[in-house]
């Protein structure tokens, strides 16, 4: 046989191999989807989105859980968006390139794959002890910034490095500083990229579970929080503790919660994907 | 009068010695070009002389290069100021990806202008200057992507006029455009240089006869011959250039 032949073999049993491998993925998710929805979809009301939780499965809501979540996103985002990005400008734009700069760019993508369990354990250490802030809210939400922070960090240096050097020339041929050729042209044109990166970074935040535990956050709360020192619950945390319940009703509400956090999560990477094909059309002049 | 004096300028890139020894005056108000075959230091050279290098780590240079009677490599010496000084237009086009106004009211928006009228009024004689107002009076706010490449590269020169610099600087600017959009651009080239002092790098020999008082050819690092643009393509001296210009090697 010669190596032409082999060749193609090999091409054509790797494409049905691509091929399994996708479908496989697909299909699991299908059925797990399809799964949950059966069990929960029927459930989901307007008072299921705005009950407390309860002792009684069918007069139980989500509306602590959906509202620490989105406080805890909200928090999150305040503090990891504008960290990260200014991390990810200086480490591109202003760090030199030496040794060290190769040092801390390695370490930071490792911290990306970090278990999630290590940051809560930090976070309990720093945030909720040291610096006295308990299991609240600002405690979790600092807690799910030094978590999200590699991820964006690194977006954001990937999408300054995406622009093209040409228009960095155009800015600073006509006198612009670095700080006004960053601010008006490099960062507008990398604002795509970025805003995918921290979209996805948050949509990962909003469905950590470990973290929080490790942290003290409750899994029964009976109040909407109102101000970032107070106790939370978010929805993986309410749909942990619902589906770790025997009865039949729990379960149900376990699978409706499963789907708004799913619906969330599912928007959040639809808006992120959405940047990311505009950008990409806009990024080849 | 002499309004460029580079003085035995030595440049290195890491240990690469890429220019050597060089030395000339440009006057005001003249076209000077350019020639020599590719990598002999004609964009290194152009670009000393607005410090588009400094951006390059391995970038080292010697020597001294006067602007106006200036070291305009010196201490003092603000880039942003000899910059709007001294323009420049790059090979490719390189708009920025925002609307035809907005690339013009840059610079001056860089320079915290904002009395609008000014502004306006800037961008309007700009893209006149540069024989673009016609075609784009109506369109400022489009994206200036959507022109064609000969449009863009003459809305770069619009961009460079409008903060009023005493020198441009063209690195090969109509290599990358067709012949028509050429011609257009050579007879700017032409219109401008009553009022501003061009230095050209240039592959197209009969471009460099056509447009430029001047020519410095480059060969090797070194700058083997710079005249009247007559003379060097008519009686040059040495023979690397007899040998160029003739199309011998290159
Ligand atoms: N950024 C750079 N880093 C290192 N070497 C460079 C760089 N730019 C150009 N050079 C080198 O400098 C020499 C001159 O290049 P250049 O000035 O671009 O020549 P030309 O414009 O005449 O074609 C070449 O040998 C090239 O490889
Ligand atoms: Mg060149």
């Amino acid at each position: 046989m010669n190596s032409l032949r082999t060749n193609r073999l090999l091409d054509t049993s790797f494409k049905y191999v691509g091929i399994f491998a996708t479908l496989f993925g697909l299909v699991m998710l299908a059925i797990f989807i399809f799964n949950i929805l059966g069990d929960g979809i029927s459930r989901i009301d307007w008072d299921f989105l705005t009950s407390l939780p309860s002792r009684r499965s069918s007069k139980a809501g989500i509306l602590t859980a959906w509202t620490g979540t989105a406080w805890i996103m909200m928090l999150t985002a305040l503090i990891a968006i504008p960290l990260g990005i200014s991390a990810g400008i200086y480490l591109q734009e202003y760090g030199k390139k030496n040794r060290l700069a190769a040092i801390v760019e390695v370490n930071i993508s490792n911290l990306a794959g970090v278990p999630s369990i290590i940051y809560g354990l930090l976070g309990l250490e720093i945030f909720v002890r040291t610096l006295n802030m308990g299991s609240s809210l600002l405690a979790g939400a600092c807690t799910l910034s030094l978590l999200i922070l590699p991820v964006i960090i690194v977006a954001t240096r990937e999408a300054l490095k995406a622009v093209p050097n040409s228009l960095r020339e155009a800015s600073y041929g006509m006198g612009a500083t670095k700080w006004q050729t960053i601010w008006y042209q490099i960062l507008p044109a990398a604002s795509g990229g970025i805003i995918t990166g921290v979209i996805l970074a948050l949509s990962r935040a909003v469905g950590e579970t470990a973290p929080l535990i490790v942290i003290g956050a409750l899994a029964y709360v009976p109040f909407v929080a109102q101000s970032p020192l107070d106790e939370f619950t978010v929805l993986p945390m309410q749909i942990f503790n619902w589906v770790s319940r025997p009865q039949k009703g729990f379960l149900e509400n376990g699978a409706a919660a499963i789907i708004v956090l799913l619906a969330i999560t599912f928007c959040m990477n639809g808006i992120a994907i959405y940047f990311r094909n505009r950008w990409q059309k806009k990024i080849n002049w | 009068m002499k309004l460029i004096e580079a003085d035995d300028v030595n440049v290195y890139y890491g240990d690469n010695h890429v220019l050597k020894d060089i030395s000339l005056s440009i006057k005001e108000n003249t076209v000077t070009a350019f020639i020599g075959p590719s990598g002999c230091g004609k964009s290194t050279f152009l670009r000393t002389l607005n410090r588009m290098n400094d951006y390059i780590d391995t970038f080292r240079l010697e020597g001294k290069i006067e602007i106006d009677g200036k070291n305009i490599y010196g201490k003092k010496v603000k880039v942003e100021e000899l910059r709007q000084k001294v323009g420049m237009v790059f090979q490719k086009p390189n708009p920025f990806p925002k609307s035809i106004f907005e690339n013009v009211a840059y610079g001056l928006k860089i320079q915290g202008s904002n009395d609008k009228d000014l502004i306006a009024d800037r961008v309007e004689k700009s893209l006149k200057q540069a024989a673009l107002w016609g075609e784009v009076k109506d369109i400022l706010n489009k994206s200036a992507l959507s022109l064609s490449g000969g449009q863009q590269q003459r809305l770069c020169i619009a961009r460079t006029l409008a903060v009023k610099p005493s020198i441009i600087l063209m690195d090969e600017p109509a290599s990358a455009l067709d012949p028509i959009s050429t011609a257009k651009i050579e007879e700017l080239i032409f219109e401008l240089k009553t009022k501003y002092t061009i230095v050209i790098v240039t592959h197209n020999m009969q471009q460099a006869a056509r447009i430029s008082e001047r020519t410095a050819f480059f060969y090797l690092g070194n700058l083997v011959e710079y005249d009247k643009t007559s003379e060097i393509f008519t009686n040059p001296k040495h023979k690397q250039t007899e040998n160029y210009i003739t199309g011998r090697f290159g």
